[in-house]
């Protein structure tokens, strides 16, 4: 009881008299935790409600046949239903419709209809089957009856009753709304109608998207799937919905994972904060503590009170970054909602859970990182001899092991071995390892650099005859070199990762802007409202735009989806006309790529993205086969072209050699090139007046590098966010240390106004100090920066993402942001020296510590 | 027990770390409540000797007993142990915690002792701060604050009392009364103290004077010590 009571009293005594620090080291922890854990929640969320969104749509299907491409004939359904050991299949058709009243949102104005056979639904995914008004149920058959889920309806401002026109290619359909589906899943924006009716409707009659199989009792699973793998042509897939979850995971991990770790270099920087925090309070303590142990107390009972101390602040921070957590992913979710801006979960409205097993780790991480800043100085108060220690000015004595150069360099040469390994689980933990490597390995070497810049200044300057404040500045600096280090620590840490990040983000930047005007070469694009894979221009259609005058060119551009892997996400196929003799005409070419002669006549020449090369180890001169048609074909990989569209792999052939192939004709898009002296303006008007014109969308290229802009910074909204956030608990370490060195000087700051030194001049100093440490930390922080962001730009992208791009650094912004880091940190040490110099002179000089 | 000397000197040796010899082959026993001042010039290594009687350093060679027990052959935890029951510390600097008050500043040796924490207030009245047990030591004056570490050294009825230059940051008349008020204390606590001085006017408060020289320790005047 009295041991808790003598621990209680000093950490009373210290908190109340240090506020400032321990709430910013409370601030730093929470913010850290705050990040971490509410992008935990809002990716758990969307996640999970996209899951649960595969599972509502899959029922309890064991299985479901799929094709390699989006349909499939249907005469594959009798086959199936007919199979031994299967006990009912379900075909589904599944189109993507376009909602005309909502064209204005260009992001997003389809609606998914679900075809089916309500008597095989019933039974396999009765979550689909509609409800209809009561006295119609044979409104589940009607072919102009579509039934909307409650988010639908809520989307489309429908009721029962309603018509609805939707549009497919160049076709409209108006549809009745019949009814709802009670049970989809909430927020999930679907529809459902008779399948017959889908097909006749959208003009897909003959063809399926998936049929959902229900096994006979007693059928293992795992063995028929098997089975019928190997009975069905390669073009067809079957899985399970643990497939599709992993497809939907996969799909975005490398986002999720590089938000997090982001949120870690929030926390990071935050632990940084809480260590630097605990240096300069040990230190100053250090007297007190050497005391206690005249007095009796052992180094473990000072061990124990040091980390009692921090286990109290980092459980404060902590729940407090829990409940901060919690209310930035609800409202991130409110506003963003689950793929922050990402692209990756538009379709679904996914509601915030608590986890407290999730929140728990959050905590014990807090917690852990709080402890871990505490236990080096922790472990030098209680290990320190108390004689001493006892006596003023043994603080720097303390941090002298600080000095030795060599942790540090290990730390920068183990970095630069880990930027040499390959990915892991296709994550580039090892870039990450080398990042971490680079920052600690950077803030371990600064009091050795500290100590070797300074004590040079100060040799040089008093050769010089340099004025009394320059002189004390530069002696301080010089001859406390460590506490100065740790007072660098956070201008370092926090300037270092927003040089990283704005080299990063601006490489990527003007890549994607270079690369959006090498694949947008024509002057205006036609498509159809909504890219359906199957449909678009029929060969009429396509001759009659052709046609059109005005236009001196046209290519037409047939894209779809293909699975190449069904664990994976679909892989885009565009076919197009392409420059055979010189490819890097047509596409952003990173690789030298074979020429027509070295590609053997019996192989269809196909390029491929950055990320077919990592994800499917398609290279130059690879032979592959592609899911395109029964009959089997070579292709060979021609080159290679940098895509930043399309995350999970594009291929791209030649338009003839596609049809020749699959015998299809028609096209999603046409990319005009005009006459001179044509407006865009007159063949839009002109295209406008076709029979189907008012079911064309046109695009010059400058509006698709606007929105592609657009979206690029809207994706990086929350990692501008997270890095502001760095900066922000950076700049709050320098208020903490500043301030925090500058009480430790209270008594120097009285012996200076004894003998003479104006308070003014004081302030002067103080800056002096302030500025010169930070702009030496703007300069190695700059150096580290850079550095990080060559692995984040060489490594961690192309493994993350699989695309590559080039260096570019914004000189004007870094330089605008290091002058005002300069005058904010210099302007924070004045600030913090100012209450330590404002208090009573006489006083100050009869401090016993 | 009670002819059990407080401590016991035989044979100490110490050197620097730079190698200079500051203590050679030292011996001395200091009788239970009897209290001396120990001079000499700077670095003849009076304080030197304080932390190794403290246990807050080890000799280099010979052995330190007290009251009985041997401290020098004890671990840090140990001594800590015996160093927190037995002694008590009156400062130069005073080195009063900022943060407590004064009532918590004196009780910390009872709170490490597990004793009851009424003797505070009882010190604290007994050096003259009766009524301001929820000070600060930022209010109190350079005086006060001696008196402050005295109530503290005196508190848990320690057996020893070691003092390093108490009154080297106090003007002649306050730097008296507090060497009186020591003085008093220590006796009627029938401690056994030694004082570490340079002041003549300071040491004549002891029982008796020991020089510290290179040689050793010397009696300054006809006392009840015993110097080898």
């Amino acid at each position: 009881m009295y041991r808790n009571l003598l621990s209680r009293w000093l950490l009373q005594g210290e908190w109340q008299a240090h506020r400032l620090q321990i709430v910013a080291a409370l601030i730093a922890i929470a913010l850290g935790i705050a990040m971490g854990f509410s992008i935990h929640l809002i990716n758990t969320a969307a996640v999970n409600e996209f899951s649960a969104a595969v599972k509502s749509l899959s029922g309890q299907s064991d299985l479901q046949v799929r094709a390699t491409q989006p349909t499939f004939d249907e005469m594959l359904y009798p086959l199936l239903a007919q199979h031994e050991g299967v006990a009912i299949a379900s075909p589904v058709l599944e189109i993507q419709v376009a909602v005309p009243a909502k064209l204005e949102d260009d992001r997003n104005n389809t609606l998914k209809i679900l075809g089916i056979d309500v008597y095989r639904a019933i039974t396999i995914t009765p979550d689909l089957v509609g409800v209809p008004e009561e006295g119609r149920a044979f409104d589940m058959l009607s072919d102009d009856a579509i039934f909307l889920s409650p988010a639908a309806m809520e989307w489309l401002e429908a009721k029962q009753g309603d018509r609805l026109p939707l549009r497919l290619g160049t076709k409209t359909v108006t549809l009745r709304v019949a009814g709802g589906l009670v049970r989809a899943h909430a927020g999930q924006r679907i529809a459902v109608m008779d399948i017959g009716a889908a097909q006749w409707h959208f003009d897909h009659i003959g063809v399926l998207s998936r049929i959902d199989l229900k096994l006979k009792q007693g059928i293992h699973h795992r063995g028929f799937k098997a089975a019928l793998e190997k009975e069905l042509p390669a073009q067809y897939l079957v899985t399970e919905t643990i497939d599709q979850e992993r497809r939907v995971h996969n799909m975005s991990r490398a986002y999720r994972i590089n938000l997090n770790v982001l949120a870690l270099v929030a926390l990071f920087t935050g632990a940084f904060l809480v260590f630097s925090t605990q240096v300069l309070s040990t230190l100053r303590r250090r007297p007190q503590f050497a005391l206690l142990r005249v007095l009796g107390l052992t180094r473990n009972q000072i061990l124990l009170q040091i980390l009692r101390e921090s286990s109290l602040l980092g459980i404060l921070g902590s729940l407090l970054g829990l409940g901060l957590g919690y209310a930035l992913a609800a409202t991130a979710l409110h506003i963003y909602g689950g793929d922050l801006g990402g692209g990756f979960f538009s379709e679904i409205k996914p509601s915030i859970q608590l986890s407290p097993l999730a929140a728990v780790l959050f905590l014990v991480l807090g917690i852990g990182v709080t402890l871990l800043g505490s236990l080096l100085p922790a472990w030098e108060a209680a290990r320190a001899h108390p004689a001493p220690a006892l006596k003023s000015g043994s603080e720097e004595i303390a941090l002298t092991k600080l000095q030795t150069p060599w942790p540090a360099l290990i730390c920068l040469l183990l970095a630069v071995i880990l930027t040499q390994l390959p990915p892991v689980a296709e994550l580039p933990f090892f870039g990450y390892f080398a990042v971490a490597l680079l920052l600690i390995g950077g803030i371990a070497w600064m009091p050795s650099l500290t100590a070797l810049l300074f004590s040079g200044l100060f040799r040089v300057f008093n050769r010089l005859t340099a004025g009394a404040l320059t002189t004390l500045a530069l002696a301080r600096l010089a001859n406390a070199p460590q506490q100065a280090a740790i007072a660098l620590g956070g201008v370092l840490v926090s300037f270092c990762l927003m040089v990283a990040m704005a080299i990063m983000v601006a490489s990527f930047r003007i890549s994607v802007e270079d690369w959006l005007a090498h694949i947008l070469p024509a002057d205006i694009y036609v498509r159809t409202e909504v890219r359906q894979d199957a449909l678009g221009f029929t060969p009429q259609e396509q001759q009659v735009i052709a046609a059109t005058t005005g236009i001196e060119r046209i290519d037409f551009i047939r894209s779809l989806q293909i699975t190449l892997d069904p664990t994976r996400p679909t892989v885009t196929l565009i076919a197009r006309p392409i420059d055979k003799t010189d490819p890097g005409n047509t596409l952003p070419m990173t690789d030298t790529a074979l020429n027509s002669a070295e590609i053997p006549p019996e192989a269809i020449p196909i390029w491929v993205s950055e990320a077919m090369v990592d994800l499917y180890d398609y290279r130059v001169g690879k032979r592959v086969a592609l899911p395109l048609s029964e009959v089997q074909q070579d292709y060979i990989v021609a080159g290679v072209w940098r895509d930043y569209g399309r995350q999970f792999g594009a291929i791209q052939m030649q338009l003839s050699d596609y049809q020749k192939v699959t015998s299809e004709l028609q096209v999603n898009e046409a990319a005009l090139w005009l006459q001179d002296g044509v407006t865009p303006e007159q063949v839009m008007a002109a295209l406008k007046v076709l029979p189907f014109g008012d079911t064309l969308t046109f695009w010059q290229p400058n509006e698709i590098r606007a929105i592609s802009l657009k979206i690029f910074d809207r994706s990086f909204a929350v990692t501008y966010l997270l890095e502001l956030i760095a900066v922000g608990v950076g700049l709050l370490g320098v208020a903490a240390s500043f301030s925090a060195q500058a009480l430790r000087r209270v008594k120097e700051f009285g012996m200076l106004r004894h003998i003479g030194v104006t308070r003014g001049q004081i302030y002067r100093m103080l800056a002096l100090e302030g500025g010169l440490l930070t702009g030496f930390g703007i300069t190695i922080g700059f150096l580290l920066g850079g550095g990080i962001s060559l692995i984040l730009i060489f490594i961690v992208n192309p493994q993350s993402f699989h695309w590559t791009m080039q260096l570019h650094v914004p000189w004007q912004w870094l330089i605008i942001m290091a002058l005002a880091m300069l005058m904010a940190a210099a302007l924070t040490a004045l600030l913090a020296g100012r209450h330590a110099v404002a208090g009573n002179v006489i006083r100050a000089v009869k401090e016993d510590w | 027990m009670k002819n059990t000397p407080t401590l016991e000197l035989c044979g100490i040796s110490k050197a620097y770390a730079n190698g200079r010899q500051v203590l050679s082959d030292l011996s001395y026993t200091l009788a239970a409540g009897e209290y001396v001042a120990i001079m000499g010039e700077s670095g003849v290594g009076k304080s030197t000797l304080l932390n190794l009687i403290a246990g807050l350093d080890v000799p280099d060679a010979g052995e330190i007993w007290v009251d009985g027990v041997e401290l020098s052959a004890r671990d840090d935890d140990a001594a800590t142990s015996l160093r927190r029951r037995h002694f008590g510390f009156i400062f130069q600097a005073f080195h009063v915690l900022p943060h407590l008050t004064l009532l918590q500043n004196v009780a910390l040796p009872l709170l490490l002792n597990h004793l009851p924490l009424d003797r505070a207030k009882q010190m604290l009245s007994a050096v003259g701060l009766q009524g301001r047990e929820q000070d600060f030591p930022r209010q109190l004056s350079g005086g006060e604050l001696q008196r402050v570490a005295i109530a503290r050294a005196l508190v848990h009825r320690p057996r020893l009392i070691l003092a390093d230059e108490p009154t080297g940051n106090l003007d002649p008349d306050t730097a008296q009364e507090i060497l009186q008020l020591m003085r008093a204390e220590i006796k009627a606590n029938d401690a056994a103290g030694i004082i570490v001085t340079h002041s003549q006017a300071a040491a004549a408060t002891a029982d008796s004077i020991l020089l510290l020289t290179k040689a050793g320790l010397h009696p300054l005047n006809p006392a009840r010590s015993h110097v080898s």
